[in-house]
């Protein structure tokens, strides 16, 4: 899932303070999951700022709300009545929502109320780490399903690099060695003979290097 | 045991500290509320294992907002006692009562009351 | 094999001769003069000097630049290139920008990554790894194309190598890593610095099983110590790096101010020991900011005078 992470509250408010209405969106996949943006956190947001505006002697109408996606526009146009008694939105779904949010009502700003992070998913409750970073061009059927574009550092083709360090990078002790991981799991599957074979230069043209991209699928379209 | 605590303190009963969200600690601030604490079994005692160890860290999390949006962390606190304790609760309500009339009243009731003066119809009787 | 480049040290070690090179770290800055200056301390030295690129990410003057330099001094530079800080189409511009002043000996690296050094907040490439490299250079001097396809006017003639680490994890695939090196087209290797000569002689043993000693030239790296404090440092701090307890004894049992000239001493032993190695072609000093001293170590491991070849 996209993993975010709450953003400090003084960043929010810098983008609040003069507002005298706003609406708190949540969105109920995965910053829900991940604890970042949910109709929980959302609450605990609004509460917040209703009690900061008190104090600096404002009434503001801080407004919650929580739809099922902000990614598509049929619960985005579930706000399109309510929406117009805010000056602004702050949304707390992840970078895709937030966007997709201010195409739908391109003339109400939108604040993001999150940091989105990587795609990642759970080790344990409280602790997330990525995954796949999208490179359009998976190639995990060669790494036995470990992906040194999102795992290594420096996302060698043909790791490890000499600072490999008791199955951990150079970079921290908290990070695991992706080339070790893939070592590890090729020896498991049988298949360490595979680590000789030199993995060829990636084509980055699917990745973000390409510029933005799209997915498109005629036999889906109307 | 018939003792006597503060008069100021409101119990609010939950079947288990690890019911209260921060959500709850938030919106009795948000109410006016001085000071919240939060009662539950001692360390290692909780009866649904991890409850009150989970309610400590939402206690937490709910000082560090308050003292970041002016109302302070200090009013809201976790304490563990073990249910026949009624000394201890006494205790932990008068210690509480000290710290909330040390850190005045919530922001909030001054800040809702000026509002609703500076919002209040003139003699001509108009609603706002 | 008669050389494929107009490479001195290609030269020198087709001849059979033990190699010798060194390396200089550029300056923080764009006064050259203290480059100059390293390189003339060594020149007699060695058949090659190696300039760092951007070491350990900090910001340095750029290792071609400096090797441009030398090469005008009529010095034999080996520029070294990391894939941390630029993508395949400046890679492949460098390279022609130092073929264009003759320079002919190339080392690929992946570069330590940027949290080390003055720049943790910047991006980082990595669009090819360093094999990648390898195969890219290869395939520039021997087929005489960019990796687009088309042809380049006047190909790269350079003697290409890649750096080993033999101490690094995990132990079991650090052989076929340079195999791998190897086939991707490496001609030399330089080795991290040695202390641990058991572990090395293990690793030339499974290397000589493997008869990769005859497909590449394998210079063992060598980095004299200057104090207890470097030896502990070096031992715990740098990751890759193995230095046995022994070393650290050894230096911590010597009085302060004699532990630096101990630290030669161990370093010629080093080179004395590893000369005795099968497979071993040469040797790789690495006395960084402490340069003076390399002519006294090549001097003292009867590695002196370096052969003068046509």
């Amino acid at each position: 899932m996209i993993v975010a992470d709450r953003k400090p509250i003084e960043e929010i408010i810098e983008q609040v303070k003069g507002l005298r209405s706003v609406l708190v969106l949540g969105c109920n996949e995965c910053v829900t999951v991940c604890e970042a943006g949910g109709k929980k956190e959302v609450g605990v947001l609004a509460s917040a700022l209703r009690m900061y505006f008190l104090q600096q002697g404002r009434e503001v109408n801080v407004g919650e709300r929580t739809l099922e996606r902000q990614c598509d526009t049929e619960y985005l146009e579930e706000i399109r009545d309510s929406i117009d008694h805010y000056e602004a939105v702050v949304s707390l779904a992840c970078g895709v929502g937030i966007q997709f949010t201010a195409e739908r009502y391109p003339s109400k700003a939108v604040y993001p109320g999150v940091n989105t992070c990587f795609m990642g998913a759970a080790l344990e409750r409280g602790v997330w780490a990525e995954r796949c970073q999208g490179c359009g061009n998976c190639i995990l059927a060669t790494t036995g399903a470990v992906c040194p574009v999102a795992r290594c550092a420096k996302r060698l083709f043909n790791g490890p690099c000499g600072g490999s360090t008791d199955g951990k990078c150079e970079i921290s002790k908290d990070v695991d060695c992706a080339w070790q991981l893939i070592v590890d799991r090729l020896k498991a599957l049988g298949r360490l003979e595979d680590y000789e074979k030199l993995c060829p230069i990636k084509d980055w043209s699917t990745d973000r290097a390409g510029g933005p991209r799209k997915v498109i699928r005629e036999d889906l379209r109307s | 045991m018939r003792l006597n605590y503060p008069s100021s303190v409101r119990i609010i009963r939950v079947p288990c500290t690890g019911k209260v969200d921060v959500l709850h600690i938030l919106r009795c601030f948000e109410r006016g509320a001085d000071g919240v604490y939060v009662v539950g079994c001692r360390e290692g005692d909780c009866h649904y294992q991890s409850g009150n160890f989970r309610a400590k860290k939402r206690v937490e999390q709910a000082q560090h907002l308050l003292d970041r949006i002016g109302i302070g962390g200090q009013r809201v606190r976790m304490c563990n006692l073990s249910s026949s304790d009624a000394p201890l609760f006494v205790r932990f309500a008068e210690e509480m009562h000290a710290v909330v009339m040390a850190a005045g009243p919530n922001p909030i009731r001054a800040a809702r009351a000026s509002q609703k003066k500076a919002s209040a119809p003139s003699g001509a009787g108009l609603h706002p | 094999m008669s050389p494929k480049t107009p490479s001195k040290l290609e030269k020198v070690l087709r001849a059979g001769h033990l190699a010798v090179t060194s390396e200089c770290g550029p300056p923080r800055g764009s006064d050259a003069t203290h480059i100059v200056h390293k390189a003339e301390l060594i020149k007699q030295h060695v058949d090659a000097i190696n300039i760092t690129d951007n070491q350990t990410s900090v910001c340095r003057l750029c290792s071609l630049a400096a090797c441009i330099r030398l090469k005008l001094m009529g010095l034999e530079p080996v520029l070294q290139m990391v894939v941390r800080d630029r993508n395949r189409v400046a890679l492949q511009s460098d390279i022609l920008g130092a073929a264009s002043f003759d320079i002919h000996n190339l080392l690929c690296l992946s570069g330590d990554h940027q949290r080390f050094g003055d720049s943790a907040q910047g991006q980082n490439v990595f669009d090819l790894d360093s094999m990648q490299l390898l195969q890219t250079v290869r395939r520039m001097r021997d087929e005489g194309k960019f990796l687009g396809g088309d042809a380049i006017q006047r190909p790269p003639a350079m003697f290409v190598g890649a750096a080993a680490n033999p101490f690094a994890d995990p132990f079991e695939i650090r052989v076929p890593r340079l195999a791998k090196k190897v086939a991707a087209g490496a001609e030399f290797i330089q080795t991290q610095c040695i202390y641990n000569l058991d572990k090395f002689e293990k690793w030339m043993e499974l290397v000589r099983d493997r008869g990769l000693h005859e497909q590449v030239f394998i210079l063992a790296g060598v980095t004299p110590l200057k104090s207890a404090g470097m030896a502990r440092y070096m031992k715990t701090k740098v990751p890759g790096m193995d230095v046995p307890d022994d070393v650290v004894k050894r230096m911590a049992g010597t009085p302060k101010d004699k532990q630096a000239e101990e630290g030669i001493t161990i370093c010629v032993e080093t080179i004395q020991r590893l000369k005795a190695v099968k497979g071993v072609a040469g040797f790789h000093v690495m006395a960084i900011e402490w340069e003076e001293r390399v002519p006294e170590i090549v001097e003292r491991a009867g590695l002196y005078p370096r052969p003068m070849l046509q």
